[in-house]
Parts: structure tokens; sequence; C-alpha cells
């Protein structure tokens, strides 16, 4: 009883708690970083005044937004204004726990697995889960009784389950690779292999690249937020630290987004070249290591990307989708299918 | 089930993680007078008009039904995107024929205009 408690139930917590902790402090770095590296693009300096180079930022930020004032318009609906930032954090915290980050190591004779949660539906929980964010950015923009909280939900709304569909044929065709839905399962398939999935799976990794951007709302798809024509977007009416829940969300959710796209396409916490035993020293960095360079790496895209590309016209978002990447999704679905099993 | 205990352990926690800092916020943060023009929906400084929960366009209706069909279907490929080594040639002629009706509809959607965002 004890072991099962222990296992079941206080490993758990002590994951959760370190990753709770980590993440609360990266997504201030995230956010302090993105700053950086937009300054830079644009040959700025960014925040320098906080802390040497603005690296106590993130800190003086979350100062500033807990001692904002919480305001609540007038016209709102107010259980629905509360709840919408908390279905979104949850949304999308919770995704966290069936993430793989690293193998797992023994500590005090028990073996602390890399993953707080491994299910055989992993992934497809994983989807599910985030889908879940769609209702408290839509909640959210109603709940507000506003005009511009209510467009950019609506348009958020309609984009994130627009970019699910290609998001989920690009998602299939790498499971079909795998042939399992277990998020530690793909890595191991990966490692079966020998062969990244971003080796024989190139076509479903970009189209699952843009639709991540797409589905976390971001540059060049930020139709939701679109600072210079709805203001805020769907958090509009959002003031202090509901406001800043929205982004915590926001920021977890391209972090699990990154998370996936690494476990599904770029070998998890695998080392480069898995199957070649010249490059076996490679080992000696630590699994995890491995999967936070490759989550970084994503994190810098997803800014690079803002800051380099111009924001889409809504119409054009949409055709891309459902123009361009449906049938190309679809498309190499069954390429994928057919070569399958020419080769088998 | 036991493996799904660990994500009901998270949800509980993300949940606190959410709503701790807000109360917290009320302890430590000074309370500034509240007034009705702060209360008021936010429109440039413009006064609303009328109600926002006004209609909006049909485009969003129609992306959602489109999102309904195309859902469902990926939800019956995932089994079989899973096990497609095993079902070989038999599962790729029948995903061929279910994604053949799917793709007649797509077709039909697209030459209609559904697809047309204007």
């Amino acid at each position: 009883m004890t072991d099962f408690l222990i296992i079941n139930v206080v490993i758990p917590l002590v994951q959760i708690g370190v990753l709770l902790g980590i993440l609360g402090l990266a997504t201030g770095y995230i956010v302090l970083a993105e700053r950086k590296v937009l300054a830079f693009i644009q040959s700025r300096l960014g925040p320098m005044r906080v802390g040497p180079h603005g690296l106590l930022q993130p800190i003086a930020d979350s100062l500033k937004l807990i001692l904002k004032e919480d305001l609540i318009p007038g016209s709102a609906d107010k259980l629905l204004y509360i709840a919408s930032p908390i279905v979104v954090v949850a949304a999308a915290f919770t995704t966290l726990a069936l993430i793989p980050f690293g193998e797992g190591i023994t500590l005090f004779g028990y073996h602390i697995p890399g993953v707080i949660a491994d299910v055989n539906v992993g992934i497809l929980l994983i989807l599910g889960i985030s889908g879940l964010t769609t209702y408290g950015i839509i909640l959210g923009g109603w709940s507000s009784n506003s005009k511009y909280p209510l467009l950019g939900a609506m348009r958020a709304a309609a984009q994130m389950v627009s970019y699910e569909i290609a998001l989920t044929f690009a998602v299939l065709a790498g499971l079909m690779m795998a042939g399992t839905l277990s998020m530690v399962g793909i890595v191991e398939a990966q490692l079966d292999m020998g062969v990244w999935f971003i080796f024989v799976q190139p076509v479903a990794w970009g189209i699952f690249t843009i639709a991540m951007v797409a589905e976390t709302n971001r540059a060049p798809f930020d139709m939701a937020e679109a600072e210079s024509e709805l203001v805020g977007g769907f958090f509009t009416e959002y003031s202090g630290m509901r406001w800043a829940l929205f982004f915590l969300g926001e920021y977890t959710a391209m972090l699990v987004m990154a998370a996936i796209n690494v476990t599904l396409f770029w070998g998890g916490w695998l080392r480069p070249f898995p199957n070649v035993e010249a490059l076996a020293f490679l080992d000696a960095v630590p699994s995890g290591i491995w999967f936070l360079l490759k989550v970084t790496t994503f994190l810098y895209l997803y800014i690079w990307i803002r800051g380099t590309f111009p924001r889409y016209r809504y119409d054009q978002l949409m055709a891309l989708n459902w123009k361009s990447l449906i049938p190309l999704s679809i498309l190499n679905l069954l390429v994928t299918g057919v070569v399958m099993l020419l080769l088998a | 089930m036991v493996a799904y205990l660990p994500i009901a352990i998270f949800l509980g926690v993300a949940i606190a993680f959410a709503i701790l800092p807000v109360v917290l916020g009320r302890f430590i943060r000074p309370t500034p007078p509240q007034s009705e023009g702060k209360l008021a929906p936010y429109e440039c400084g413009i006064e609303p008009t009328r109600d926002a929960h006004a209609r909006f366009s049909i485009r969003f209706y129609i992306v959602a039904m489109l999102f309904l069909v195309f859902d469902v279907e990926t939800v019956f490929m995932f089994p079989w995107a899973i096990r497609y080594r095993q079902l070989a040639l038999f599962g790729l002629i029948e995903m061929v024929i279910f994604l053949a009706i799917l793709i007649f509809g797509y077709v039909y959607a697209w030459k209609r205009g559904a697809l047309e965002w204007v």
C-alpha cells in the first residue's frame, strides 16, 4: 500500500512540483528571451534596466502583474469571466503530464520515470485536453461582453479548430510509422527504427509546424490578438493576474506543442543518429538535456518567425489551411501508406 | 486506470495554480476607487452603443460544420494509423474508399464556395 502511494501519488506530486516550479520561472524567461530576440532582430537592445541586461525583468513583471488592479467589466458574465483563464491554464498545464522529458532516473530505490503519466493513449489525450483551450478562449471573449474580445474569440475559435484538422492529419502520418499512441512508445519506435521521423516524414513535419504556430495563435497567425486592429483580442477586458494567466496558458501551450513536435519528429530525448555507434560518446549528455535543447530550438523558431513574417489576412489564413494544408496532409497520408506497403 | 491518477492530480494542482495568484493578489494590492467609466467595455474611449452579443458572420458557422465532418473523420483514422502495419493492403484500400467519400464532399464544398472567405 505504501509502495502504491509512493509510486502513484508521491512521485507524481514531486514531479509536478518540480515541473511547475521550473515552468513558472521558464515562462518569465521565455517572455524575456522573446523581447530580447525581437529587439535584436529589429536592431534594438530590448529590456536593459532591471538587472544586468534586463535579466531580472521577469521578476519585476510578475510583481507588477500581481499588484495590478483586478477589473471585471460591469456588463460581463462574472462566472464565465472568472472561469475562462482557469480553463486555459488548466488545459495547457495538464497536457504537460503526458510529455516524456527524458529516460527517467532511479532515486532512493524508486524508479522515477521521465514522464509524469505514461498512458497508452498519450498523444490522443494531449490533443484532446489541449483542444479544451478553445473553450477557455471563446468563453473569455464571450463573457467579456465587449466587441473586440468577441471578434477575437470568434477568430481564434475558427482558426484553432481549422488548423487542428491539418495538425491531426500530420500527427497521424507520424503515428503510422510509430504504431503506438504512447508518447514514450513513439520515442522508442524511433530508437528501434534508428532514425528520427523527421527524415521519413518531412512533409508531415512541415504541416505540423505551420499548424502548431496557428494552434497557439502566434504570429504570423495571431489574428485572435492582432494588437493593431483588435487591441488585445479575446483578453482585451482582462487585467492584472487574470490577464497574466492567459499569457501563461499561451506560453505553456507553445511549450507543449514544441514538445509534441520534438517527440514525434525529432526523436524526443534521443541523441542525434541514435543508431550510429561512432556517435555513442554523445550519450554522455543526459537525455533530458537533449530534449530541452530541441524544445528550446523550437521556442526560438517561434520567436524568429514572429520577428520575420508579417501577419496574415484572415481569408489567406483560412485558405492556407483549407485549400493547401488539408489536401496536402491527406495526400501525405496516402503516399505514406503506399510507400510503407511497398517497403514492407 | 491507475496510470491516469497523476493526470487527475496534475489537473487539481493546475487549477489551484491558476486560482492562487488571483486570490493572493487581492490581499496585497491597493484597491483604487471604482467608477462607472472604468467598468464599461473598452471601445477606444467611444461609448458602447449596444450589447456586444450581436449577430456575427455566417462564415464561422460554415467553418464549424466543416470542422465537425473532418474531426470525426480523423478520430476514425487513429486506430487505423496505429494498426496500419498489420492491416497492410486491406487497410490501404479501405482507407482510400473512406477518404474518397470525404474528398467527394470536400470537393463539393470547395466548388460551392464554402471555403471562400469573402
